[in-house]
């Protein structure tokens, strides 16, 4: 519908409402708008009617009350005297912790198995493709059941450690026990501890602060480096050699602050009938982290072969045709443009895998879902309140990780004319 | 030319010499292994990993499948047979428990005598599906038909359905059958009636109950064409039509008409659903809903209308932001409190709402993605020809948009049959870890880990691997390249 200068409109008419187009979109919005409000004020109403009922109100007090219970995975300081808030936050924090590692080893596995299952080996390819097509197509619930099982049922008691000739060894040069109960881990030991700075009840080791530190002044040199390097290379066509310094950037402070802290790896020594000196991992964790890994790492390992696949060959034809080496080739040609392609979702199953850390229920994890959600809510009954707040603490984790996605996008965006 | 060297070279050949079989080392096997696994140090190193994670898997399972037993009465029974045939440290898998144990993992609680009628829902639901599913292609489409009618009349008849029922069943699928085979179109109407039939067969109950709450369709249907003239009016009328009639109508009438011609079933109550029933009557319900849904939300998310926009936004990365498992809570702990006072519907309905939603937000995600990949003159192209919003989806867009979304779209079905094991969680006994626990919580059954594991397991991966070629097949089918 064009608009001609000059001509009259006509007069605006009830009927306009509907037949004409610049209006109708109007109303048509109204419409909806009023219907969504008339049925929003309806569940509301229903709502207050349904807790007038039963005597209760909505009230966020209980958060503020002692918990009493007890959780056993906790990363902050936590006892049954505790508020129902700090419960929940030592749940998130599970929640995240789990999600965190999960991340970090479904990628490897992920991209590692993507990578070969594009390779020349006949062999290895068909057997990454054999283990993405079973992972992928059975549903994660059994995952996580066949790890559990084969922690309870199949591993041994840590006494089989014990003994002249234990029935059982421990993997990975003698640094690792997993057991029915627990896995036991090294724990990371100073020798020149510097002292903690106490945040809340919490203490954070001053080791732990210097080394975030120095890697982050670090990242900052490695990034003035770079820039660096590329203003010689652009007026002289001559790239300066920069991986040792590099090396060096990283490398010299850790191993200093290494040293001048005395870090070491202390090993788990059976004592009595248990592990101790190491860490002691719940299986519950280990077992949620392996079944979200190894699921996730499929799914993963598809994004990647498919971003790969995406770059044309042409792309890496034309860069032999400039000279660029094949390393050269896949660094500056291939994996910038395959990238683009591979992490929005990539970034989409991260935020599977953390949503899909709510299957903590079925291995008694205590996450979110399993404190707030679970013996919270069970205990003061305020259904209500629980899952509105839990869903809310799901749904920032998730904006928050979207968020992350929506940046890179717009940073690697494709720039067209 | 010869004839100048006539004199001076000895010998000339005038035929051509055989062509020499190529070396070994460049044919048959021997090349394809030099290619494919020992073209070089890197390569050889991954062939030996390959070979090193065969051998652990085939040396850690072989002997334990080996040693299954198929036919004993409790886990003691089968560790003695085994410890009989193997030798006492033998361990075995006892699969005796599937065969045992296979109608509660396939039916869950359902009333034993009533078996027949998921049976035939399950069959049907082929029937239905065939000529969406198979347009193009009569031999698959009679292949799986007939294969799905002989099933099910067969194992109805196992099953111990009586001689009026089996009678029944026959003439069903026959009459079907002949419909698709004779009116394709009629088929399609068929195929929207399915739902209907499935969910009398299942719960049981009046037939009418379902007649008539399609009744409202077919009355919103009515109205809307007879109103067509005045657009908007006539949809508006048509759903307030149907409606009313759900609200106020439909159970006076369907309680009328069962008092003088009952039609009905034994009712089965939603706590004795269980196992694969349960597991595939929600997907089912679940992906048929959540395409629609998904399909409307799409749109609106890509609307010009702010408000419609805005809401579906909302709605959408609401939805995709908590997980399933806390839906599955809101259906179980909430949303009681969101109905009138006194109401108390049934829990399969309410998870199927609610993974019903969860599914459209992703597909909706899908489709959009769809939608957006199709370029922007097929939209002019529509506009340019006169089609008003609905002609141009209906026509030009949806049907592209919905062919390049194809692998989402079946990769979302795919995701939400494998969710709806989580149902567990809400008190509902799904075939993997309600039904496991269930059978080791009987004597006989102690310790049975794996090999319910295994069977659940090897159940879902057949039909969620079948999904995923069924999509790429279609994919294929309906490749339009422009080369």
């Amino acid at each position: 519908m064009v608009d001609y200068p000059g001509a009259a409109s006509p007069p605006f008419r009830l009927s306009m409402l509907i037949y004409d187009r610049r209006y109708r979109s109007l109303t048509i919005q109204a419409v909806v708008f009023i219907l969504v409000m008339l049925l929003a004020s309806w569940l509301i109403d229903n709502t207050l009617k349904n807790l007038a009922i039963m005597g209760k109100t909505l009230s966020f007090d209980f958060l503020f009350r002692r918990a009493g219970y007890d959780i056993p995975q906790q990363l902050i300081p936590y006892n049954s005297d505790d508020t129902h808030l700090r419960a929940a936050t030592v749940g998130l924090l599970n929640t995240l912790q789990v999600s965190i590692l999960g991340c970090i080893a479904a990628t490897v596995v992920g991209v590692i198995v993507g990578v070969l299952r594009l390779s020349q080996n006949w062999l290895i390819a068909r057997l990454m493709t054999i283990y993405v097509e079973v992972f992928r197509n059975i549903p994660l619930l059994l995952w996580i059941l066949v790890i559990l099982a084969i922690f309870t049922e199949v591993m041994p008691p840590p006494n089989a450690y014990r003994g002249e000739s234990p029935r059982a060894s421990m993997i990975m040069f003698d640094l690792v026990a997993p057991t029915n109960r627990y896995t036991a881990v090294p724990a990371i030991g100073l020798s020149n501890p510097p002292g903690t700075i106490a945040i809340g009840r919490e203490g954070i080791s001053w080791a732990l602060i210097a080394f975030v530190v120095v890697l982050a002044g670090a990242w900052l040199g490695h990034r003035a480096l770079r820039k660096s390097a590329k203003r010689v290379q652009d007026a002289t066509g001559i790239r300066p050699v920069t991986w040792w310094k590099v090396l060096a950037m990283y490398l010299v402070p850790v191993l200093f602050l290494t040293w001048y802290f005395g870090l070491h790896l202390i090993p788990p020594v059976l004592r009595g009938f248990n592990f101790a000196d190491g860490t002691n991992l719940d299986n519950a964790l280990v077992v949620l982290w392996l079944a979200l890994t190894l699921y996730t790492g499929a799914f993963i390992a598809e994004i990647v072969r498919g971003g790969i696949l995406a770059v044309s060959k042409g792309q890496t034809e034309a860069a032999y045709a400039l000279g660029l080496r094949p390393r050269r080739t896949m660094s500056l040609v291939v994996l910038p443009q395959a990238l683009r392609v591979i992490v929005p979702p990539l970034i989409s199953q991260y935020l599977n895998l953390t949503k899909n850390s709510s299957l903590a229920i079925a291995v008694g994890y205590m996450d979110l879902r399993g404190t707030l959600g679970g013996t919270t809510l069970n205990q003061t009954g305020r259904e209500m309140e629980c899952m509105v707040l839990m869903m809310g603490v799901y749904l920032l984790l998730s904006l928050i990780i979207s968020g992350g996605m929506n940046v890179f996008n717009s940073r690697v965006k494709l720039r067209e004319r | 030319m010869s004839d100048t060297h006539a004199q001076t070279v000895a010998f000339v050949r005038d035929t051509m010499l055989p062509p020499e079989p190529p070396p070994v080392s460049e044919s048959g096997a021997v090349k394809w292994l030099r290619e494919n696994l020992f073209s070089g140090p890197l390569n050889i190193a991954l062939t030996l990993l390959g070979l090193f994670i065969l051998w652990l898997l085939f040396s850690t399972l072989w002997p334990w499948l080996s040693h299954s037993v198929w036919n004993a009465n409790s886990m003691a029974e089968c560790r003695e047979i085994i410890a009989a045939a193997h030798g006492p440290d033998a361990s075995g898998g006892c699969f005796a428990v599937i065969k045992h144990r296979w109608n509660q993992f396939v039916f869950g609680f359902y009333p034993v005598d009533l078996y027949w009628r998921p049976v035939l829902a399950f069959g049907a639901l082929f029937l239905a599906l065939a000529p969406v599913l198979f347009a193009d292609s009569p031999l698959a489409r009679r292949i799986v038909t007939g294969t799905a009618a002989v099933l099910t009349f067969a194992i109805a008849a196992v099953l111990g359905a009586g001689g009026l029922e089996l009678a029944a069943i026959a003439v069903l699928l026959l009459a079907w059958i002949l419909l698709i085979e004779m009116r394709g179109d009629l088929a399609l109407v068929a195929t929207l009636l399915y739902p209907f039939l499935a969910v009398w067969l299942l719960w049981g109950g009046t037939l009418w109950e379902p007649l008539m709450a399609l009744a409202g369709f077919v009355i919103g249907f009515v109205i809307w064409r007879a109103l067509s003239a005045y657009g908007m009016f006539a949809f508006a009328a048509a759903v307030l039509a149907a409606v009313l009639w759900w609200l106020l109508l439909s159970d006076l009438v369907a309680r009328g008409i069962a008092a003088i011609l009952p039609m009905r079933l034994v009712p089965v109550s939603s706590d004795q659903f269980g196992g694969f029933v349960l597991s595939i009557t929600i997907g089912v319900a679940g992906i048929a809903l959540s395409l629609p849904l998904g399909i409307v939300l799409a749109l609106a998310r890509r609307s010009d209308l702010p408000i419609i926009k805005t809401m579906a936004v909302l709605f959408i990365e609401f939805i995709r932001g908590v997980p399933l498992i806390t839906l599955l809570f809101v259906a179980s702990l909430l949303l009681n409190y969101f109905m009138p006072p006194g109401t108390n519907f049934d829990i399969i309905l309410r998870v199927i709402i609610m993974v019903t939603l969860f599914a459209s937000a992703y597909m909706a995600e899908v489709i959009r993605g769809g939608l957006a990949a199709l370029p922007k003159g097929q939209y002019e192209a529509a506009d340019a020809l006169g089609l008003d919003y609905w002609k141009a989806q209906r026509l030009v867009i949806l049907p592209q948009a919905l062919k390049i979304s194809i692998p989402g779209i079946v990769s979302t079905f795919i995701g939400m049959f494998k969710d709806t094991t989580l149902v567990v969680f809400v008190g509902l006994f799904d075939p993997l870890k309600a039904m496991s626990d269930t059978i080791r919580a009987s004597f006989e059954w102690k310790g049975a880990y794996w090999e319910p594991y295994i069977f659940v397991g090897a159940i879902f991966f057949i039909l969620c691997f079948g999904m995923s070629r069924y999509s790429m097949y279609l994919e294929r089918r309906l490749k339009r390249d422009h080369r």
